[in-house]
């Protein structure tokens, strides 16, 4: 008995991986991502600091002080006050929840009917293809802002909403999330259709379909698995359009309505502002600016981490 | 080719009928009624006489009925009155479209020039610092609220330097109705360049990496012939496309730079009349911004098969 075994160092073999595990480690190198990821996370915890800090200073966001108007900093209002006495820092800080909650709700919604719509016509195919696609296209060539504005205008009560609803804060902030993602679901739709396609007839699905899974059954544990990595890329990049899309609408108006802050609609008045308080018109657009930019940069790194052909 | 064209342009107008209707439907779903507001102006108008105005303006008749009839004249050329202009709409937005063309042409010239200089900069050497400058910059353009940025220029330029005039569109002298443009065209340009550069750069990428331009490089061709005349070429399929189909949402976009600079263009005079219950002058600038669109995007279909030699449309 002298056979030589071959020499194997156990260190040398690699771990079987998940795809999931790879992706993990290409994005931890990827530097601008993680920055981006970093910077993300320090303006969501700005945003949540507004609760201890409304504690300390004992100010809340709806209190106006109209002999204390534009007000410098000062140890009770750090970044002073805006034109109606009201804490400014305070002000950013929950109008940043609110701006960045709707870009992740109305992206998710806009997901869900993007992903159906998608997934229906890519996997089905034949006339309910033609029909859903070329609704697509019809709403692709709508010009979005003149109708995001439309949509956002609409009186509620002649919808059968009571008139209290209408006027509360509640509704404000779902009609801006409704509207968002009932137009702004077409990329997404699109994408995972073409992903659909591409593994519709794949050995394994086919194979599922031969052996008696459902649709449903197929599309749950088959199609959307594979769908995921472009999807993912995807949304990341709609959170940042549906946030410029938020602060624009409550910009003009027809967004966030005050009294609760965004930081969209605490540039309502900026045009007078610009000349008086130039530092309440720079600071929510600031903000809005550094969150779209690091939701962009964070898409990138997971576009490298998950398709690294496409470099 | 001219099946092609006309299959589409029916498509097209398919969509605008449908659009029609749609905004139409949700016109009359806005806040306000204009037999309202002429009571709220006018204190002596009793019950009866606002019951005989909604007969006469046609307000009592169902939905689909009234649409039929707003159908009917607007295909003979008729839109209506516009109430707050109180001139035919036509009137109002024939001026406003001059307006809106004047700072689109100005705006997108720009940007297309500028961005095919940058795109095809970054992509000479991708990765490179010249790369990355002009790449960030392109990523900040696609992320900045285009509202925010016309109020850091105005903030500058106006408030701060004095040097441009922040808003309206001046006296009337050429040289006065250039300086009230600079600030509203820059900023239309600089909220589209981003895209565009980003676009620009990826297809040059994509076209330097190409076979015939190795072979071109390999046979001895100069750099400036290789990357004007065989990458550039080729790279320019996909990006006229795109940038054909940008018009559309530049045209709608427009609306916040004229708002913030008080341009008297087509997205602003569709801000005002929704905001002023102005159904007739919001209805028509909304189908007109959504016959932009979709011109754009045949026109993107068209180039595309133009350019691309190897796509034969119809």
């Amino acid at each position: 008995m002298n056979v030589q075994l071959p020499i194997t160092r156990p260190s040398a073999v690699e771990a079987p991986q998940s795809p999931w595990r790879l992706r993990l480690r290409r994005f931890r190198r990827h530097r601008t991502g993680m920055a981006a990821l970093a910077l993300l996370l320090l303006i969501v915890l700005f945003c949540l600091a507004a609760w201890p800090v409304q504690w300390w200073l004992g100010v809340d966001t709806t209190t106006t002080d109209l002999l204390a108007r534009f007000d410098p900093p000062s140890a009770a209002h750090p970044l002073g006050t805006d034109d109606a006495g009201r804490d400014e820092l305070v002000r950013l800080m929950v109008g940043g929840q609110i701006s960045l909650l709707v870009g992740l709700i109305a992206t998710a919604f806009g997901a869900l009917l993007g992903t159906a719509i998608g997934v229906a016509a890519g996997y089905f195919g034949g006339r309910l293809d033609a029909v859903l696609m070329r609704f697509t296209d019809g709403m692709i060539a709508l010009p979005l802002l003149p109708l995001l504005i439309v949509l956002g205008a609409l009186d509620l009560t002649k919808l059968g909403f009571s008139p209290e609803f209408a006027r509360s804060g509640a509704a404000g902030f779902w009609r801006v999330v409704v509207i968002i993602s009932i137009v702004d679901w077409t990329g997404v739709a699109r994408i995972v259709r073409a992903a659909t396609l591409a593994i519709r007839e794949a050995d394994y699905i086919r194979a599922a379909r031969v052996s008696g899974a459902r649709a449903g059954y197929a599309i749950l544990t088959h199609v959307l698995p594979n769908v995921a990595s472009p999807l993912i890329v995807a949304l990341t990049l709609t959170v940042g359009r549906v946030i410029l899309f938020e602060s624009v609408l409550s910009f003009l108006g027809f967004g966030i309505v005050p009294p609760t802050p965004s930081w969209g609609n605490m540039l309502n008045n900026a045009q007078e502002l610009v000349t008086t308080a130039p530092m309440l018109a720079v600071l929510p657009g600031l903000l809005i600016f550094l969150s779209v930019i690091a939701v962009n940069l964070l898409g990138d790194g997971l576009r490298h981490a998950f398709d690294p052909r496409g470099e | 080719m001219a099946r092609f064209l006309l299959l589409r342009t029916v498509q097209a107008l398919l969509v605008l009928l449908v659009m029609s209707f749609v905004i139409y439907g949700l016109i009359g779903l806005m806040p306000g009624d204009p037999i309202d507001l002429m009571m709220a102006s006018n204190p002596g108008m009793t019950p009866e006489a606002a019951a005989r105005l909604r007969a006469i303006y046609g307000l009592d008749q169902p939905l689909l009925l009234r649409y039929a009839r707003w159908l009917w004249d607007a295909l003979r050329g008729d839109l209506g009155f516009s109430r707050v202009h109180a001139r035919p709409v036509l009137q109002v937005l024939l001026p406003a479209l001059w307006q809106t063309c004047k700072l689109m042409l100005g705006g997108f010239t720009i940007a297309v020039l500028l961005s095919m200089l940058l795109g095809v900069l970054a992509a000479l050497r991708p990765g490179d610092w010249i790369d990355g400058a002009i790449s960030t910059v392109a990523l900040a353009g696609v992320s900045v609220p285009v509202f925010w940025l016309a109020l850091v220029l105005i903030l500058v330029f106006a408030v701060n330097l004095h040097a441009l005039p922040a808003s309206g569109v001046g006296d009337g002298t050429w040289a006065d109705t250039f300086w009230h443009m600079v600030l509203p065209v820059t900023t239309l340009a600089l909220s589209i360049i981003g895209q565009f550069v980003r676009y620009v750069r990826a297809a040059m990428v994509d076209a330097l990496r190409m076979d015939h331009v190795r072979t071109a490089r390999a046979k001895g061709a100069g750099e400036g012939r290789i990357v004007l005349i065989h990458a550039l070429r080729p790279a320019l399929i996909p990006v006229v496309t795109v940038m054909a189909l940008s018009f559309g949402g530049l045209f709608g976009g427009a609306l916040i730079t004229e708002t913030m600079f008080a341009q008297p263009g087509m997205g602003k005079m569709i801000y005002d009349a929704i905001l002023g219950n102005d159904y007739n002058l919001a209805l028509s600038g909304l189908l007109f911004a959504t016959l932009v669109t979709l011109l754009s995007n045949l026109a993107a279909d068209l180039a595309y098969g133009w350019l691309d030699p190897r796509i034969s449309v119809g």
